[in-house]
């Protein structure tokens, strides 16, 4: 299971994005289970959504927080998210 | 009592809900308390709603209801639908009776996230004699449903000696169902598995191979399906991280709306558990005796007491120390820095020596006459 740059993302079906109030951060839910997610990880998941490819969710958060070079850490992090199962490709 | 500093009280994340204490399965490991036939009264609807929306409010976000066979409530559904509208990640711990496709698209519709279903053995002889009722096929056709119907599939196998020679049967028996997570639970002995023990616990060697082919299997079904392994803590020389710490993250409310740290705490002498139906959640979590009884570390014994790793596993499991012990405030015996370790090791033993003999201590399985002997006065 490798990361594909050309192919779009989505969240997986299976697990659950959401805001917590109370902790004041998004969260990934599944079975008996919560993981707490950094406010650049909950961005890059938000972008999983079946419309855009790895490439694309680069340039889109390069574009909104008028930067560059993030490519390296997003990729890494969408193959960490791609091995948990929260998010599929193809 | 450890009279903790509210500034360092957590809000509740876990939110188990144990919604009666009926069940048709008879498990002798059953983690409700012995005398659960004691206490009949159930929470009405409205009580359950607002209990989830306290604990809400607070913070909880992953709720279980369990029981029990928490089916056997007729307003799950209405619960599920009030938990699903407050942002709760909703969790159906079921043994399967009584559920049928018609029931599982109801609660998906309701907004249930997951159905953890329980399987006793991965023989239909076997299954059907330790849940003590005839379920096996019916569980493996509610196991499919689940799957067909979109929910993640949890495949529940409590794991002890009459069962654990069935591991790689086990393991097959999960993947072929399609399990997304198969929970391997070891045996943890409260409650009527405590009882018994000398049944159930595995010897070691049993217990290390047993751990072998399922951890060879979980490389094989790696990115398919995951194995959640809980050890059994008897074979451990430091003690579980109980609960995450005392009243730090769950709180279990009992059918008769009992508020509990823990599902076994009410076997613990002069807690003074607060009922829901006289405190609010918020009042309970952060102001009751009961939850902030072992909160910090102030009430800890030595060897707890100077230990650099009693933030790790906060002395252990207080439910445990109580048993073994008589002593709520020890360490856990499990911890090999405990002077009471040589009593979870006479356990081992005991139980070892009952797999020499040829006639067994038969099992005392969990139903209503079998609890009145534990009937407190």
């Amino acid at each position: 299971m490798t990361l594909n740059p050309e192919l779009p993302l989505q969240f997986s079906p299976l697990h659950r994005l959401q805001w917590e109030e109370a902790q004041q951060k998004y969260v990934i839910l599944y079975p008996e289970g919560m993981v707490e997610l950094n406010q650049s990880s909950a961005e890059i998941l938000q972008l999983c959504d079946g419309a855009h490819n790895p490439v694309q969710i680069v340039e889109t958060l390069e574009a909104k927080f008028a930067t560059t070079g993030l490519g390296n850490d997003i990729f890494t992090f969408l193959n960490i998210a791609l091995q948990n199962g929260w998010i599929k490709q193809g | 009592m450890a009279g903790s500093n509210k500034a360092d009280i957590t809000p509740p994340r876990w939110l188990l809900a144990e919604l009666s204490y009926k069940c048709p399965l008879q498990c002798p490991y059953c983690s409700n308390p012995l005398d659960y036939a004691q206490y009949p009264n159930e929470l009405s609807t409205d009580d359950w709603k607002r209990v989830l929306s306290q604990a809400r409010k607070m913070g909880a976000v992953q709720l279980g209801f369990s029981g029990g066979e928490p089916l056997t409530r007729q307003d799950l559904v209405e619960l599920v639908r009030h938990a699903r509208e407050l942002g709760y990640y909703s969790n159906l711990i079921t043994s399967g009776y009584g559920l049928n496709e018609a029931k599982i698209i109801e609660l998906k519709q309701a907004g249930l996230d997951h159905i953890q279903v329980s399987i006793q053995a991965s023989t239909q002889e076997l299954n059907d004699h330790i849940a003590g009722t005839a379920t096996y096929q019916h569980k493996r056709e509610v196991a499919r449903l689940v799957k067909k119907h979109g929910y993640p599939m949890v495949l529940c196998v409590v794991i002890h000696r009459q069962n654990i020679h069935q591991m790689p049967q086990i393991l097959e028996m999960a993947e072929n169902l399609g399990a997304d997570y198969l929970e391997l639970a070891n045996t943890q002995y409260y409650g009527w598995a405590h009882i018994n023990r000398d049944a159930l616990l595995p010897t070691r060697e049993q217990f290390q191979q047993a751990e072998a082919i399922a951890q060879a299997y979980k490389e094989k079904v790696a990115g398919k399906m995951k194995i959640y392994y809980v050890v059994p803590d008897y074979y451990e020389d430091r003690p579980k991280a109980c609960m995450n710490g005392w009243g730090t993250t769950f709180l279990t409310i009992a059918p008769d709306g009992t508020a509990l740290p823990c599902h076994s705490a009410r076997e613990l002498p002069g807690l003074d558990c607060p009922n829901v139906q006289d405190f609010s959640i918020e009042h309970i979590w952060n102001e009751s005796k009961t939850f902030n009884f072992f909160r910090g570390t102030d009430w800890m014994q030595e060897p707890c007491r100077s230990c650099d790793e009693k933030h790790k596993d906060f002395g252990g499991c207080r439910c445990q120390a109580f048993l073994f012990n008589a002593d709520m405030y020890s360490t856990d015996p499990v911890c090999s820095k405990s002077p009471e370790r040589h009593r979870i090791d006479a356990a081992i033993a005991s139980a070892r020596a009952q797999t020499m003999v040829t006639v067994e201590k038969p099992l005392i399985f969990r139903n209503t006459k079998n609890s009145k002997p534990f009937f407190k006065a």
